[in-house]
Formats: structure tokens, C-alpha cells, sequence
């Protein structure tokens, strides 16, 4: 359904006051109707963002395909970075909506233009961290994407729901190898602890700077494109982890972890924001590694691509050749 | 064919053929896996990806039939390893991935064509594998009869594979094949192929340095050993551990 629609002889007023009224209806805004410059630029930022960090979100994981423990934990990996290559492909198609094409979304991610999430800028170390990413990188994901769901542009919230099914799956098979190691031999569990402890900070910095220093969220969440503060989604997340991690036998490394009463919820320690900082800055462990990677993965790439540009503009049928031609020599 | 597993005790040797099978799966699997993160565009990272996870499941299935999965994949050394040596070869470029594919997919779907009776795999993995040949032919003629640097990279790729492929003919204790129909079939359907590719087939011959048959023999090529070392550390680490 179209839903932004002015009545009558349409100025710029009438547009934006007909988005505005379906906004306030919780009717979902589709690609062809009107949306304000800002709304378009701040969805494709936002869902570039998020389509970024699911395709460099494979290399931690796939830095242990190759060395995973088990037949039955290479199956799960494997599947679980090409579930990510899928989402990666879904969100650059719900960005393509609001008309901007994935080889330029690609292209500002490899320049450092465009930002992925910062979580991915630190290394796997263990096998253990597979398993941490999975209950809490994952977890965290989940914490922010499930209100996308009811997000105000269609393809976004369509793409997150579906996205959301599978990083659930993810998310239990993940705290599913954490128990395995937390209940298995002392060095399983060891490293189980370990991961933890090194995940557990950088997890809590997925939701975003406090409240009161998010330059987006007053706009997104007018626009019903964020549902709820950074603050409010990492306090839902503290307290669905606590008792997880009580669950696995493990520990959370944050001394001022305490219970209180009067709110009903885990009151936590001081976050570090200047390692955030560092790390959104491109000086955390690993952001160099992770864009030189990806890369060079693309520019290796470029012969594969452009042999299949010339091979569909040869056999293309003759009344798409021009097209297809136009498309292969660019 | 159940044999008890016992933790850290090397396999003792189960028949060749379905080893040997199991063996290919598991190792072009690997292979396969190396490229996650690194396809030439994210469409090919869900299809190696995919082909890799059929490949898994072909090589657990097939060890689940001889005994503990784990115990033959992890704690057995290269020399107790069956698969030809074309599926342990590098990945090199995407167009050596290619035609290593082309080449293997196309005899396993021959092979497990001729193995519908016999082995309960067969019938589920001839669907998988047309679809892994289909896919291998498809990038077949889109590099070969790309641009000129593709074509060379494909033909480079197709020549540095074919001395791999005489192994793909040899006998396998256990399982009934008509050899000769193997053969031609494959000949016919990769020479047809890369025709169409605009490629020049191999004059070379179709074996290497070691004697014909030499992965099935557990006699394996350089790389095979670090590629072990790297599948292996973790599990070996651990002696006794469940994951």
C-alpha cells in the first residue's frame, strides 16, 4: 500500500506532513513513496552499516573454519558464516531500495567511508571465542535488531526479521558450545572463561555511546526507525545475561555486577568509552587486518567479476546486448 | 560396519572405498572452507560455503558408516588418508577452485550415479553434486570465454589439474564400478565442456609424480600435511575432550 500520499496540489508541506502522519500511524514507509532527504540518508548510513558488518563479521569466525575442534562444530561454523554472507546480500538489497547500488556501498566500506560494527575489530583467539560471539555478540545483535522488526521502512524491517530467526539460531548454538566447554575438561573450561572475559566489555559497546552523546538517536527514534534508547537495550541485555552466564558456570568480568532491588534490574560497572573511541577511530586490534582483508578479497576479485561481465554481455540475448554491454565495459 | 571408538586410538583400516570417499568429501571441504571471506563476490561466498557444508555432510555421513567421525577425521596422519590428490591440491585462484571442482564434481556425479544400489548416500549426494557440477560448469565458461585474462587463468587452471585426474579411474576395493564407463563419461562430459569453454583440452598425461592411484594409497602431495596440521591441532590438544 502506498501510504504518502498528499490529498491535494502537492508542495513540499503536504509530503512531508502526509510522512510524518504515516510515521505516526505505524504505517511502514515503502521505496516509492516520499521521505525526507534526511530519512533516506540516515537508512542507507544505518542499514549500509549493518550490511558491512555481517560481511566483515566472517572473518573472526572464519579465522577457525578451518581448525574447528569437531565434524559436527565445522558444519555449524560453516553454515553460520554463510548465513552471514546471506544476511550481508538481503540488507545491501534493502539499501538498493533507497537507490544507492552495493558496488558503491562496497566501495565506501573498503575507503574507510562508510563503518561497520566495532566488535568485529577484535581477534579471535580461541575456539572458545566462537562460542562467546555466538551468546554474546550475537545476543547483543539480537538485543538491537528485534525492535527493527517494527522499524518505519519496509524493506528494513522485512530483512530484520528474517535475519533475526537466523541470529537467534545462532545465538543458542553459540551459548550451546560455551556449556560444552564450561562442563568439559579444566583447559576447556579455562578457555571458555577466557573468551568471556575478553567479549564480555566489547559486547555492552554494541548498543552505542551512552544516551546522552548519541548524535542519531532522538531523530531515529522520532522517525520510528530506533524504538529504544542505546542505555535501555544494553540494561535489557545486562539482565538477560546474567543468569546465562550463572547457567554456564562462568563469570562476567565486572565487580560492580549487583543486583538492585529498587529498579528491578543489574546494575553494571563504568564502561571504557575511550577504548571505544580508539576502536571507532580504526586503532583497535584489528581494523586494519579486517579492511586490507576485505580488500583485497575484492580486488583479487575483479578478474572473476569482470569475466562474468564479459561473458553475459557475449551471450546475452540480442535485444538486452546493448545494456548488458554498457553494464560489462564500465 | 560399526567398529568401537575408542578416544586417541588411530583407526584401524576400513574398506578402501568408502574411506576413500569420505576422505575426498571431507578434504575438498576443507578446501573449500579456506575461501570464506575471501570470495570474488558474496554470492560466491554463500556457494562455496554451500557446496563445502554438502561435502561435510557426504564425508559424516560416510564416517558415521566405519566409525567415530571425529576419531578418522582428527587422529589419523596423512599417511592413513585415501582421497585422491586432486581434492587436497591449494585453492590457488578462483579459477584453479574451478576447474577442481569441474573436474572432481563431475566424477562424483558419475560415480555415485553408478553407486545408486549400493551405497545409501548415493542417491542424496548425486542430487547435491549435479548441483556442485552445474555450478563449476557455469564458471567453467564464463572464465574461459570471459576476457582474456580469465581465459588464461582458466586454461592455466585446467592444465595444472589434469595429471590429477588419472586417479579419479583407479580401482576402489568395496565398491562396484564400472571403470571404463566412468571414464568415458567423464572424458566426454569435461572434454565437451571445455570446448564450449572455448579451452584447449590437456595433451598432458592424466598423472603425476607418484604412481597412478598414490592419494588412495595414502602417498599425498606436500600441502596435504600442513592442511592436516592446521584441521587437526585443536582437537589433538585436547586428548579425551568433547566439543
Amino acid at each position: 500500500m502506498t501510504t504518502v500520499q498528499p490529498d491535494t496540489a502537492p508542495g513540499p508541506e503536504a509530503y512531508e506532513a502526509a510522512f510524518d502522519a504515516a510515521v505516526a500511524a505505524e504505517e511502514r514507509i515503502e521505496p516509492r513513496d516520499w521521505m525526507p532527504d534526511a530519512y533516506r540518508a540516515t537508512l542507507v548510513r544505518q542499514i549500509a552499516q549493518h550490511a558491512h558488518s555481517e560481511i566483515i563479521g566472517m572473518q573472526p569466525e572464519a579465522n577457525w573454519i578451518t581448525r574447528a575442534p569437531s565434524l559436527r562444530r565445522k558444519a555449524i561454523l560453516m553454515a553460520k558464516v554463510q548465513d552471514e554472507a546471506g544476511h550481508g546480500l538481503y540488507l545491501y538489497s534493502a539499501a538498493e531500495t533507497l537507490g544507492t547500488g552495493r558496488d558503491e556501498l562496497l566501495d565506501k566500506l573498503h575507503a574507510g567511508r562508510q563503518k561497520y560494527s566495532s566488535i568485529f575489530n577484535y581477534p579471535t583467539l580461541t575456539w572458545a571465542d566462537v562460542g562467546a560471539i555466538g551468546w554474546l555478540v550475537d545476543g547483543a545483535a539480537i538485543t538491537n535488531q528485534v525492535p527493527l522488526c517494527r522499524c518505519s521502512y519496509g524493506p528494513y524491517a522485512r530483512a530484520m526479521v528474517r535475519v533475526c530467526k537466523e541470529e537467534s539460531f545462532h545465538q543458542r548454538q553459540g551459548y550451546e558450545l560455551l556449556l560444552e566447554l564450561s562442563r568439559g575438561t579444566e583447559g576447556q573450561h579455562a578457555m571458555a572463561q577466557d573468551a568471556v572475559d575478553r567479549w564480555w566489555w566489547p559486547s555492552l559497546m554494541m548498543f552505542g555511546p551512552p544516551d546522552d552523546e548519541s548524535a542519531h538517536s532522538a531523530q531515529s527514534m522520532a522517525w520510528k526507525i530506533k524504538r529504544h534508547s542505546n542505555d535501555e537495550l544494553r540494561q535489557r541485555f545486562v539482565d538477560i545475561c546474567v543468569p546465562q552466564a550463572e547457567a554456564l558456570g562462568l563469570t562476567l568480568p565486572d565487580p560492580d555486577l549487583t543486583w538492585n532491588e529498587d529498579t528491578g534490574h543489574w546494575d553494571f560497572g563504568a564502561i571504557d568509552w575511550s577504548e571505544f573511541k580508539a576502536v571507532l577511530k580504526g586503532n583497535g586490534p584489528c581494523n586494519e587486518q579486517r579492511i586490507s582483508r576485505r580488500r583485497r578479497a575484492h580486488e583479487d576479485g575483479a578478474w572473476v567479476r569482470d569475466a562474468a561481465a564479459a561473458y553475459a554481455a557475449k551471450h546475452a540475448p540480442v535485444e538486452n546486448r546493448t545494456h548488458r554491454e554498457e553494464a560489462a565495459s564500465r | 560396519m560399526s567398529r568401537a571408538a575408542t578416544p586417541g586410538t588411530p583407526a584401524a583400516a576400513p574398506p578402501l572405498g568408502a574411506l576413500a570417499l569420505a576422505d575426498d568429501a571431507l578434504v575438498l571441504s576443507h578446501r573449500l572452507g579456506e575461501w570464506a571471506g575471501h570470495a570474488p563476490v558474496l554470492e560466491e561466498e554463500v556457494a562455496l560455503a554451500n557446496i563445502a557444508l554438502d561435502l561435510l555432510g557426504q564425508a559424516r555421513s560416510l564416517y558415521s558408516d566405519l566409525g567415530d567421525e571425529d576419531e578418522l577425521a582428527y587422529l589419523r596422519e596423512e599417511r592413513a588418508f585415501r582421497n585422491c590428490q586432486l581434492v587436497e591440491q591449494p585453492n590457488g585462484d578462483f579459477a584453479s577452485t574451478i576447474a577442481r571442482q569441474l573436474f572432481f564434481s563431475s566424477w562424483q556425479e558419475l560415480l555415485y550415479g553408478q553407486l545408486l544400489e549400493s551405497v545409501p548416500l548415493a542417491g542424496k549426494a548425486v542430487k547435491e553434486v549435479a548441483y556442485h557440477r552445474d555450478h563449476a560448469e557455469h564458471w567453467t565458461l564464463r572464465l574461459g570465454d570471459g576476457t582474456p585474462e580469465s581465459h588464461s587463468r582458466m586454461q592455466a587452471a585446467v592444465d595444472g589439474l589434469w595429471r590429477f585426474t588419472g586417479e579419479l579411474f583407479q580401482p576402489l576395493d568395496g565398491l562396484d564400478l564400472d571403470l571404463d564407463a566412468l571414464r568415458a563419461a567423464w572424458t566426454e562430459r569435461v572434454t565437451g565442456l571445455l570446448a564450449r569453454a572455448t579451452l584447449t583440452v590437456p595433451q598432458s598425461p592424466q598423472t603425476g609424480g607418484w604412481t597412478a592411484g598414490a592419494g588412495r594409497q595414502g602417498l599425498h602431495t606436500e600441502s596435504f600435511g600442513p592442511m592436516l596440521a592446521e584441521m587437526q591441532h585443536l582437537h589433538r590438544s585436547h586428548p579425551g575432550a568433547t566439543w
